[in-house]
């Protein structure tokens, strides 16, 4: 049984608590990359992060781009959208064609 | 274009023959793989464009909504209230397998069947606008967990279609003509060294019968 995670700053995140998601509220980003971590090899198959805070540790986040376990998902916070979470499925495109053929508009 | 070692031996041709049909054979089948793994990578990223706009569409708006909540009571009442969440989720994983990439299919599953228990507070002391908030997250959840598998699956496919991609390359502009320049080469040599074999022979056979006969004396003489 797996379990679902959101990582973030407090203000952004406290609300899934009542869902039901567990929420790990940081803003260091050495601190997230070390919850990360835990959390991925730990029973969450699906991370969801701020845009934000994935910017700060984005390194360690294309680590487990190529596993099937767990996903990590930028979301928006609660101070705005970056566009983080867009340019992520972008680039997506760009690694499999060669170009942005379908969003550079 | 015989950079690398070959030996011109026969043995080594049939090989090589051998090398060029297996890299034919793989690299037509490699392109059908990334063919269609494309097909397959364009509608699902469309797909997850358009879900990821919705969701963080919607997750702004909860946000919102947790803004004005926020502003309409204590941080202290709020902070009680959200502190003890009575709903859990639960996932079940399972695979899909889409042209050999493993992609996960996720399931969720709540603790307890009641919708309403997203509420993990009483009504008495928080505003109205706190549910509205809850309320509209609760909605954005089954999107935002597709948009999990859909990414997810993307990511993926996309790394696999880089390194099909880059096979179908090697094959189609390295081994390929390797294999074909070392076959050229090879028969080249073969016959080079038959027609050379064949020189030596007849070269022996005209030193054998003046040996025997002495046709130059005779010539002379006569």
């Amino acid at each position: 049984m797996y379990k679902m995670a959101v990582l973030g700053d407090y203000d952004s995140i406290y609300g899934f608590a009542t869902l039901g998601l567990d929420t790990f509220p940081v803003t260091d980003p050495a601190e997230a990359a070390k919850e990360l971590h835990r959390l991925a090899s730990n029973e969450y198959a699906v991370i969801y992060i701020t845009e934000h805070l994935a910017a700060q540790i984005e390194h360690e986040i294309e680590k487990f781009k190529e596993q099937m376990l767990p996903a990590i998902i930028l979301i928006p916070g609660v101070y705005g959208n970056t566009g983080k979470g867009v340019e992520g499925v972008r680039k997506s495109v760009e690694q499999a064609v060669g170009s942005d053929i379908l969003f550079s508009n | 274009m015989a950079s690398t070692q070959v030996t011109p031996t026969r043995m080594e041709l049939t090989r090589q023959k051998r090398k060029l049909s297996t890299a034919t054979r793989g690299h037509k089948l490699l392109k059908d793989k990334r063919d269609e793994l494309m097909r397959q990578f364009m509608d699902l990223v469309r797909e997850n464009m358009e879900l990821r706009q919705k969701v963080e569409a919607g997750i702004k708006s909860a946000n919102t909504n947790f803004v004005i909540a926020k502003a309409g009571m204590s941080e202290e009442i709020l902070n009680v209230a959200l502190m003890a969440p009575k709903q859990e989720v639960y996932l079940e994983v399972s695979k899909k397998n889409v042209m050999s990439v493993d992609t996960p299919v996720f399931e969720y599953k709540t603790r307890t069947a009641d919708s309403n228990d997203i509420y993990a507070y009483g009504f008495a002391f928080t505003s109205s606008d706190l549910d509205d908030a809850v309320k509209s997250l609760a909605d954005i959840l089954p999107d935002m967990l597709v948009l999990a598998e859909k990414e997810k699956a993307c990511q993926l496919m996309a790394s696999e279609i880089e390194k099909t991609r880059r096979r179908v390359n090697a094959l189609e502009h390295v081994i390929i003509p390797q294999a074909q320049a070392n076959i050229k080469y090879i028969t080249m040599k073969l016959d080079e060294n038959e027609r050379s074999t064949q020189i030596r022979l007849m070269k022996v056979k005209d030193m054998m019968l003046e040996e025997a006969h002495h046709y130059k004396e005779k010539q002379k003489r006569a």
